[in-house]
């Protein structure tokens, strides 16, 4: 079965395209992008002004939570809440319950993606067995599992020398290792980014070498090593300086930013609501020199990808005090809106770049398909609608967990339709014009 | 340490009090407080304070009130100093002692205050160690641990505040706070109208913030040589409980210049106004 999506705005980075184009969807591959395409008995679709074709959008670093924390979230809701963000695909973080440290909870989460049957799911295995920092895990069997990564995340890998190891042992498959960057000691048992709102506030606080300590420290392994070092949620101004002197001097660390960390800063944890726990995350929302840095590397290419760390709690587990309150938000469904607002309708970075920085690079990074609209490439289409206005409803939120700091704002820019496989498997009920997708 | 430009009384000299009631239902930190409010609070302690030395310590402002001290963790001091406030107004006080382990067992602090609630208090005094915790609770409440209360209130009203110690002790961005930081007592101590010592948090020697208690009382501890080079009529302050030979020596902390146990009298008197207050009191009407 043949469609062509015609007459929309087509922004393909990789292929140098940005321009009214028609997309040729044959079953669930790419079949040809071009203008005036002919219909070779294609249904078409036609795109409405002003939407914006893409490749579908990969959010490398979400945590589904499946096995074992099923009340916060399933393979099934998060990825049900993956498409209603427009991401054709995530990976998803190792720290379940059990670890996916074996290859057989790696086959537990694909055979309940393949069961979902929604957005793409690559799995991300633990360096260490049960992300303890002690063993390195099975990593050539979790890569014959269907792995793409490997990751500590939540913590990061114990020591320096299990982290040399990992890296050495990875590089063998050219699997980039993902590292959650953070000095523990430093960290102590901070819950905030150290600063003038953490004393205020009288939280304990972590300073941003805490985490730049932790990218020196992956840096330095990876020139040793010569494998790919990926630095997760990069979130501080002294981590951005050491990411872009590493690559000026050839080494293979690339890193993610997220939607929070170029949005928010910690004065959010005072207001509008004091001590609200959809504020608490690690890294934490930090001062505004730092979250203006992030703003500056995702401007200036220092910034590989935009990754949401999507990580749901439960609603009980953060009507706690703050202290004791879980680390992480929900991110799927709030990315794209606070991306094209805050980066794009900003004036910050253009939409080719926007697309690099959801699609291209995620799918360089973790060397799997898609990335792309060329011929034979998956059928993978995230549609934009930059001018839609956006209410964000936390309650109206896919995602089995509704833990976010965006409820009530008002977002230009959101989601028309997200294509996986060549199925329209979301279309954004507030726009006419697709129903034929 | 704390040299005031203006004393409260002198802030208000012929003037009426521009506040006469706190028109709010609780109060979760300092900083929200306005000066106005703040001096109400004080003149009003004066007057409770009078209620402290009479022969019968009693008023009935909160008669039929029920007050309950909600404390997550031990402190004799505090909790004391609310239930004899609590009691020489009259009211009817109820301690619940919540040792963490418990929490740990099942109940969150939410449901822990809407159980509370159900059984209609008038009045709660919480003291939790996590910051913000009152900030999760609904209805009548009093207390915060916001742990730069003191710098708040001086600056607020008028004070030039500098803060000395080790720089492991001292929070980063204190001068955002509107104060000044050395590490130098000699120059803090110097031209102070007032200095207060802060305990120092004998666990805190774990976390390698100070090399030994022996060193700290060394080079930090208040001495009488050293309280030689302040102002001639300086005054000495601690919130308590002391460490002394720590951040203070014997001979000042019970020398002349220590008002530290009458810091402890005003705090009842504070207390009392200040639950006063907060019940719907007003200004300036004779407590009994």
């Amino acid at each position: 079965m043949k469609r062509l999506l015609k007459g929309g705005r087509v922004v393909d980075p990789a292929n140098g395209i940005d321009g009214v184009h028609d997309v040729l969807i044959d079953g669930d591959r790419i079949a040809a992008v071009g203008r005036d395409l002919p219909l070779d008995g294609a249904s078409v679709v036609e795109i409405p002004a002003g939407l914006v074709v893409c490749p579908g959008f990969i959010d490398m670093h979400v945590h589904l939570r499946e096995p074992g924390q099923e009340h916060k979230e399933t393979v099934a809701t998060g990825t049900a809440a993956a498409v209603a963000g427009g991401f054709t695909a995530v990976a998803c973080m190792p720290n379940t319950a059990p670890v996916n440290d074996n290859a057989n909870v790696t086959a537990y989460i694909l055979a309940k993606a393949a069961e979902a049957n929604l957005a793409r799911v690559y799995p991300i295995g633990a360096v260490s067995r049960g992300s303890k920092g002690e063993l390195l895990a099975d990593i050539a069997e979790l890569r014959q599992a269907g792995c793409v990564a490997i990751t500590d995340d939540g913590h990061p890998v114990a020591t320096a020398l299990l982290l040399r190891r990992a890296m050495e042992y990875a590089g063998m498959f050219g699997m980039p290792v993902i590292e959650h960057c953070e000095d523990g000691s430093l960290k102590g048992d901070a819950v905030a980014h150290e600063g003038y709102q953490a004393a205020t506030l009288g939280l304990r606080g972590m300073p941003g070498a805490c985490e730049a300590l932790g990218v020196e420290r992956g840096i330095l392994l990876s020139e040793l090593t010569g494998a790919h070092f990926h630095v997760a949620h990069m979130s501080a101004r002294a981590s951005l300086r050491a990411v872009r002197k590493g690559k000026e001097i050839g080494v293979g660390v690339t890193c993610e930013v997220a939607p929070h960390h170029f949005t928010l800063t910690d004065e959010a944890l005072a207001s509008p609501v004091p001590y609200d726990t959809n504020t608490k995350m690690n890294p934490p929302l930090r001062e505004a020199a730092d979250r203006d840095a992030m703003l500056a590397g995702i401007a200036d290419g220092s910034v590989d990808a935009i990754a949401t760390d999507h990580a749901p709690h439960h609603y009980d587990e953060k009507n706690v005090e703050f202290d004791r309150a879980p680390f992480g938000i929900v991110g799927l469904e709030t990315a794209v809106p606070l991306s094209l607002d805050r980066l794009v309708h900003a004036g910050l970075i253009r939409l080719p770049r926007l697309v690099e920085l959801l699609s291209v690079n995620p799918a360089r990074i973790l060397r799997v398909p898609g990335g792309t609209l060329s011929p034979g490439a998956p059928a993978d289409v995230t549609i934009l609608a930059p001018e839609l206005e956006v209410r964000v409803e936390a309650a109206a939120l896919r995602s089995r967990s509704k833990n976010t700091p965006f409820d009530g704002w008002e977002l230009r820019g959101g989601v028309a339709a997200t294509i996986v496989g060549g199925r329209a498997l979301f279309v954004n009920p507030a726009l006419t014009g697709l129903q034929g997708l | 340490m704390s040299a005031p430009a203006r004393t409260p009384d002198e802030m208000r000299v012929g003037a009426a009090p521009a506040v006469t009631a706190l028109r709010r239902k609780d109060l979760l930190g300092i900083a929200e407080l306005s000066t106005d409010e703040i001096a109400l609070i004080l003149d009003t302690a004066e007057a409770m304070k009078e209620v402290g030395e009479r022969p019968i310590k009693k008023v009935p402002a909160l008669r039929g009130k029920t007050v309950v001290n909600l404390f997550f963790e031990p402190s004799t001091r505090t909790r004391t100093s609310f239930e004899i406030a609590e009691k020489r107004l009259s009211a009817d006080t109820l301690n619940i002692a919540v040792a963490s382990s418990s929490v740990v067992k099942g109940e969150t602090l939410a449901d822990t205050a809407l159980n509370l609630e159900a059984m209609r208090p008038d009045m709660i005094v919480l003291r939790h160690s996590s910051s913000g915790a009152c900030h999760l609770l609904s209805g009548d409440l009093l207390h915060s641990r916001v742990l730069r209360s003191n710098i708040h209130l001086l600056t607020k009203m008028g004070s030039d505040v500098w803060v000395c110690g080790p720089p492991t002790l001292i929070p980063t961005d204190i001068t955002r706070f509107g104060v000044r930081a050395t590490s130098d007592v000699d120059e803090a101590v110097a031209d102070a109208d007032v200095i207060m010592l802060l305990r120092i948090q004998l666990e805190r020697m774990e976390g390698a913030f100070f090399p030994s208690l022996r060193e700290y009382f060394n080079v930090f501890g208040m001495t009488e040589a050293r309280l030689r080079r302040a102002k001639p009529d300086v005054m000495i302050m601690h919130p308590g409980p002391m460490n002394r030979g720590v951040e203070i020596a014997s001979e000042v902390a019970d020398g002349p210049y220590s008002v530290i146990l009458e810091q402890v009298a005003n705090g009842v008197a504070v207390r009392m106004a200040v639950l006063y207050l907060l019940a719907g009191g007003v200004a300036h009407e004779e407590a009994a």
